[in-house]
Parts: C-alpha cells; sequence; structure tokens
C-alpha cells in the first residue's frame, strides 16, 4: 500500500485539523486554564484543566440540589486557586463566610452582591465579566436559558474571566432541569459521600469526600471520580488507598476504570 | 441700620434696644431719629451682609447638614431632614446651633417645622429663643403669627393689614380667590409654602472651591436621551475641572431645575475618589430613572463636594503583581442593586457563629480573620435554625438519630461538641447560656451542623432542645 505524500501521519493532520477548528470555536483567545493539582482530572480535561474565560455549571446531587453546599465549595476551591478577587452574586445570603475562608478564599478576596431574584443575579454576573481584574465571578441560580448561558459565555470569552454557576433549586424535581443544554464549557455534579475513614480506634469525622461528576464537556468526554473534598487552599485530593475502606466508598461499577494508584 | 425703600431712607435692620425704643422697620429715618435722640445710625452693606451670610452657611453646612442655604436677608435655612439624631433630638441641635451662634457673637433665634416657610415664621416672630413645631402641628403653631412673617414685600403686608389681616389664621381662613384678585398670586403662594402645602426646595450653598459644572438650556428639554446627553457632556466638563485640581469626586450631585419651579436632584456616592468621565456619566444615567422631568429642565448642575485629592501612580512594573482596581465595578453595582447589596463579609470577635459575620464595605479589604481555621464551618448556614427531633443518649454525645424536615436520618458518624458560651457582656440573659455544635454525618454520607441548646444537664443553660445550623459542603 502507498502513503499518500501530503500526509505523512495521520496523526499529524488530525492534530492540525483540531487546531484549526478549536481556533474556529474561540476566536482570539488563549488557551489558559487552572489545572486541578490531580492527574487523573486534568488529564481527561481539554487544555489539561478548568478554561479560564469560559462559563462552567456546577449542581449538588440529590439533596445538595436544595442547598448547594457542595457545589458553592467545589466552585470556592477553585477560585481559591485562581490570582485575584472573587465576585459572589446570589439570591438567599446563606452562604457561610467562615466556611468561604476554610476553602482558600478569606474575606479579602470575596465580594458579595445580592440580587432581588435570578434576573438580576445573572446581570450582576455579567457585569462582574466585564471588569478586569476578578479572578473570577460565580452565581447562584436555579434556571439558565440558553440565552442567558450564552450571554456570560461571550462575557467570559472577552474578559478571560472564569465564570461559574453554582445551579440551586427550590425543590428537588426541578434539579432535572439540570438536563437541559446550556452554553456552558462544563457541567458538573458534586455529591457527598462518606468521608474518609480515620483509624479504627478514632472517633469523629474524616476529610469529606466527593463523587465528582463532569456530566457535560465541550471537546472532552463525561466521566466520574471520588475525591476527597478541598483543603484549605482550595486542592482536592484522591484517596489514598486504605486496607479498611469502607463498603459504601469502593462499592458499585461507577469506580471502575478510574486510576488509583497516584501519590 | 440704614437702607432705602425706593427713594426714601428707612430703617432696615435695628438691634434689641431700637425695638425697646419703639422704632420698627421700614420707618423712615427722619421718623425715627425724632423718636428717639442719639440714635446711631450705620448705613447697610448689603454685599458684606451677603458674603458674611454665605460664609455662616458654610460653616452650618460643615457641621450640621449637606443641604444648607442662605436666607437673605438675615436667615439661614438648613435642610435638617435626617440630622436631628446625631445631636440626640431636634431640640439638642437647635440648642447647640443657637449656643454656637451666640458665643461667635450673632443674636439668633432658631426653630425647625415641616416647611421652610414655616420655620422661617416661627424663628422669627414666635417670640421664642428656641421653637419646635411637632411634626404635623405646624398649622396649629402658625395661626397666631403675623402676616409680616409670610416674606412678603412691606407694602403688600400693610395693604393685607388696612383690610383687617392681622394674622396668619385669619388669612388662611380667608377666601382665596379676591385675595388673589387684589394682591396676585404671591400671598397665597407663601401662604401655601409656610403650611407646607407647596414644596420649597432649598438649593444649598457651595464651597467656593467645590468642583462644579452647570448648563443653561434656552429651550427647555424633558427627553430622556436629551437629559442624558446633556448631563454626559456635563460629566466631562465636571471631570476635567477635576483633574485641573488634581481631585477626585467621592460624591457627585446632579441638579436638575425644572420649568416650573421644581428641582429634582440625584446622587452618585463612590467607594474610591474619581473622574473618570465615561464611567460616571454611565453612573449618573442610570439615575435619570428616578428624576421626573416634568414639562422640561432649564438647568442642569453637577457638583462634586467633598472631592477629595486624586493622583494616578504610575504602575510598578518591577514590583510583582498590583492589586487590580476594583472600585469601578463596585460602584456599578452598588448604583444598580442598591446602597447595602455590594458588600463583603469580614469576621467579628465572637464565638456565636451567628455574629461571627459582618457586612463590611466593599472597598475595604480586611486583613485577617478570626474565624476558627481548624473546626469545619458549614457552607450553607441557616439565618434561623430549624428545630429537629432526636434521639441523644448522653450530655456529651452526639444523638443517634435525627429528624430533619420529615426525613429521620441514622448519624454515622459525628465530630464534638464544640462547646459555645453566651455572650454576658452582651445581654443579662446570656449569662449562663451555653450550646453544644456537633458536625454529623449521615449514612448518605450527608454532612450537618446541629446544636443543642444548653449543656445537655443543666436547664439553667438552655431549654436542651436541638437545632439544624447548617450544611457542610
Amino acid at each position: 500500500m502507498i502513503q499518500t505524500p501530503f500526509h505523512p501521519s495521520p496523526h499529524g493532520a488530525l492534530d492540525a485539523l483540531r487546531s484549526k477548528v478549536r481556533a474556529l470555536e474561540t476566536p482570539g483567545r488563549a488557551d489558559r486554564v487552572l489545572p486541578f493539582g490531580v492527574a487523573p482530572l486534568d488529564a481527561r480535561l481539554p487544555g489539561g484543566g478548568l478554561a479560564f474565560g469560559a462559563l462552567h455549571e456546577v449542581a449538588g446531587g440529590a439533596e445538595e440540589a436544595l442547598h448547594g453546599a457542595t457545589a458553592a465549595k467545589f466552585a470556592a476551591g477553585v477560585l481559591a486557586r485562581a490570582e485575584g478577587e472573587v465576585l459572589w452574586c446570589r439570591r438567599q445570603a446563606d452562604l457561610f463566610a467562615p466556611s468561604l475562608a476554610q476553602a482558600g478564599l478569606p474575606p479579602a478576596r470575596v465580594i458579595f452582591a445580592d440580587a432581588g431574584d435570578e434576573a438580576g443575579v445573572l446581570a450582576a454576573m455579567e457585569e462582574g465579566l466585564r471588569w478586569p481584574g476578578l479572578a473570577g465571578v460565580v452565581g447562584e441560580v436555579g434556571k439558565l436559558s440558553m440565552t442567558a448561558s450564552r450571554r456570560l459565555q461571550l462575557a467570559a470569552e472577552k474578559s478571560g474571566q472564569m465564570a461559574i454557576v453554582v445551579r440551586r433549586w427550590r425543590r428537588v424535581a426541578d434539579a432535572a432541569d439540570l438536563g437541559q443544554p446550556t452554553a456552558a464549557q462544563t457541567r458538573w455534579r458534586v455529591s457527598p459521600l462518606p468521608s474518609s475513614p480515620l483509624p479504627p480506634s478514632v472517633p469523629g469525622v474524616g476529610r469529606p469526600r466527593w463523587f465528582l461528576e463532569l456530566l457535560r464537556c465541550k471537546a472532552g468526554e463525561a466521566f466520574d471520580l471520588e475525591l476527597e473534598a478541598c483543603d484549605a487552599k482550595g486542592h482536592l485530593r484522591l484517596p489514598a488507598p486504605l486496607a479498611h475502606r469502607s463498603a459504601g466508598a469502593s462499592a458499585g461499577p461507577r469506580d471502575l476504570g478510574q486510576g488509583r494508584a497516584v501519590a | 441700620m440704614v437702607g432705602r425703600i425706593g427713594r426714601r431712607r428707612a430703617v432696615a435692620h435695628m438691634n434689641l434696644a431700637a425695638a425697646k425704643a419703639g422704632l420698627r422697620l421700614g420707618q423712615a429715618i427722619a421718623h425715627a431719629t425724632a423718636l428717639v435722640p442719639g440714635l446711631v445710625l450705620h448705613d447697610l452693606d448689603a454685599e458684606a451682609d451677603t458674603a458674611a451670610l454665605q460664609r455662616l452657611a458654610l460653616w452650618a453646612q460643615r457641621l450640621y447638614s449637606p443641604s444648607v442655604a442662605a436666607d437673605p436677608p438675615d436667615g439661614l435655612v438648613i435642610d435638617a431632614t435626617g440630622c436631628a439624631h446625631l445631636f440626640g433630638g431636634e431640640e439638642k441641635m437647635l440648642i447647640d446651633l443657637r449656643r454656637r451662634l451666640t458665643r461667635a457673637g450673632y443674636t439668633a433665634t432658631v426653630a425647625i417645622a415641616d416647611s421652610w416657610g414655616g420655620a422661617h415664621a416661627l424663628a422669627r416672630y414666635s417670640r421664642r429663643p428656641v421653637f419646635v413645631a411637632a411634626p404635623g402641628a405646624l398649622g396649629h403653631a402658625l395661626t397666631d403669627l403675623p402676616v409680616a412673617a409670610l416674606r412678603l414685600p412691606i407694602p403688600t403686608v400693610q395693604a393685607l393689614a388696612k383690610l383687617g389681616f392681622d394674622t396668619l389664621g385669619e388669612l388662611e381662613a380667608a377666601a382665596k380667590g379676591p385675595l388673589a384678585r387684589r394682591f396676585g398670586m404671591e400671598p397665597i403662594r407663601r401662604l401655601d409654602q409656610a403650611f407646607g402645602r407647596e414644596p420649597e426646595p432649598i438649593e444649598p450653598v457651595f464651597a467656593p472651591r467645590t468642583p462644579r459644572a452647570a448648563k443653561i438650556f434656552a429651550e427647555p428639554i424633558g427627553a430622556p436621551e436629551t437629559l442624558a446627553r446633556y448631563l454626559t457632556q456635563l460629566t466631562f466638563e465636571l471631570c476635567a475641572t477635576l483633574e485641573a485640581k488634581s481631585l477626585g469626586a467621592k460624591v457627585i450631585d446632579a441638579w436638575f431645575h425644572r420649568v416650573d419651579n421644581r428641582v429634582e436632584s440625584a446622587r452618585i456616592a463612590l467607594s474610591a475618589p474619581a473622574r473618570d468621565a465615561p464611567r460616571l456619566s454611565k453612573l449618573l444615567c442610570g439615575k435619570l430613572e428616578t428624576v421626573d422631568p416634568g414639562f422640561g429642565v432649564d438647568k442642569m448642575v453637577l457638583a462634586a463636594p467633598g472631592a477629595e485629592p486624586l493622583t494616578y501612580s504610575q504602575d510598578d512594573a518591577l514590583g510583582g503583581p498590583r492589586a487590580a482596581d476594583l472600585s469601578g465595578l463596585i460602584d456599578t453595582l452598588l448604583a444598580r442593586l442598591g446602597p447595602d447589596a455590594v458588600y463583603r463579609l469580614a469576621s467579628t470577635q465572637s464565638d456565636l457563629p451567628e455574629r461571627s459575620v459582618r457586612k463590611a464595605p466593599a472597598a475595604e479589604r480586611p486583613a485577617a480573620f478570626s474565624w476558627p481555621v481548624d473546626w469545619p464551618r458549614p457552607t450553607r448556614f441557616f439565618p434561623r435554625p430549624e428545630p429537629i427531633e432526636t434521639m441523644a443518649l448522653l450530655p456529651d454525645q452526639p444523638p443517634a438519630w435525627f429528624t430533619w424536615r420529615g426525613v429521620r436520618r441514622r448519624v454515622r458518624r459525628a465530630d464534638g461538641p464544640e462547646r459555645v458560651f453566651g455572650e454576658w457582656w452582651k445581654a443579662d440573659a446570656e449569662l449562663a447560656r451555653s450550646r453544644d455544635y456537633f458536625q454529623v454525618e449521615d449514612e448518605g454520607g450527608e454532612r450537618y451542623w446541629i446544636y443543642r441548646d444548653g449543656d445537655g444537664e443543666d436547664a439553667a443553660t438552655g431549654t436542651q432542645r436541638w437545632f439544624m445550623a447548617g450544611v457542610f459542603g
């Protein structure tokens, strides 16, 4: 069989085509990303991390759809690792600032904006995305229409800031809304898992664990992963392989295919 | 003091002694000297009086209220709305004002009322050095005052006196139609102003160096886009003035003088001194919604009272990254969402979770915080703790299960108790109180922050009931 002289390697051609398509999709933007620092997570995200200049969605699983506590903490942990201040737009003032400080976002780094309704939250987010100098903007809303998400995505692209929408609903049934398409680059779902086990004779709660699902990702594959929740600097961590793992944490087919042998 | 009424030299001002000797304002000088031999006469220097009154107004503006104006020839008017509490009440404020004026060598009488006209009349004719007309009681207080209290020209007052109108009460009771035919609308307008039926805005004095810009329109304007265009133009003018003086505005006031003689105003407050014209004009135009141009605006005034020095510093490329300037964003959000809606959350010295957080201005950058680092705090904290049902075994142990919002959860793991004591220095009732906080994890892995009101043993420490305080992330 004779190889065509124009394409010495099919991989090279594919890569060239991919970069061309990417340039078409996101004109005039450098691909700046914020790596999680967790190898199996970063390896599966396009560009090796969570993209700046893009909109990301986070929701909580099951009952967390109401509280949005894990989702908010996840967002705080991500932006704690970026440089600069964070604008947090919300409708309900039930976010507890000491918890943000424990995720690496001290009072000097967060500005809160209270809006009366969800439209106000989205408008405040868009305004925040227009101003350079922020690390990112977080907004807590339930409904996120295609139009609203497109506006946020465009504003984020323009300024290069990260926009994170924490999806949070008044009823668990409304959480089905998460299936609707939006213009967000990634869509995550974070659910709490039983905490990391402590040595047998020690009472207490260990480091919290999350079941992290990437439901949707532009130019990437969906996957899920069990992780230890973010620490005081906002870093996630893979659970250490323990001999006495709790039954609930290791059971189930969802753990298949994930790397455990990482130091 | 000798002034002129028409071509006649007449008494313009006099002191208390002269009044006791029987002189009146408007009396011919020849008449007065005949009545009181040895009368000391001074020529009136109206310009110097006006200038002194302006200086006095600026002095009062610094002490009492941002909105102070000279009320020529012999008075000051202060819009004291919302100012009195700073002095411990209206009466205390008036006494303070009078005491300061007396010390400065002025003889003054002061009054406070619902309207400018009413306060004007009461200050001059109530025969009391300090008069407080309670809100709503103005009409009653004015009834017995002479017609001269109405700020009318002396001939009008004299003509009214000839018709038998001596007091405001009589004038108020009279039919307005014939009055208007005889004297024009002026007495009716003054009467309405005194009784507070017609608004009378105060155009405050400006310190001579207050940066300002004004524009008078030959044709009144009213269309929103036209107002916005000229507002933008004026903002640019104002910013040029500010730039020339190396100042930055902290507050910008806009006044819109309407053709029907009313003044609408708007104000933007900035978190940091600024003179960035495009941004400021955008903020001001956002406030146009609250301005009712009525039949048109024929004068627009912009002023930046209390401007502060603002010098741009050179960016230090070698010094590493500088904190970004976010005052623009903060101001925009403040203007859009309201003055209380944009803030930071800083720590306070309190162990009670609900008291450990305070709102701080967004422009502030709290350097440190006193929240615990080792005790985990929930991501969502319920402003109103929700009662839960529990089965607790021992005082120092977490419950074995609890029921919250109708769902029963078994506690698999728990941390605690973290005991928090009442702050007896804040309230006597908190002296013996305490709470025990627990972090509990249910079988599904959800983590909650619950507490018991009391220590579990002593009834004095609390009700011993359990509450849900928050949800961990």
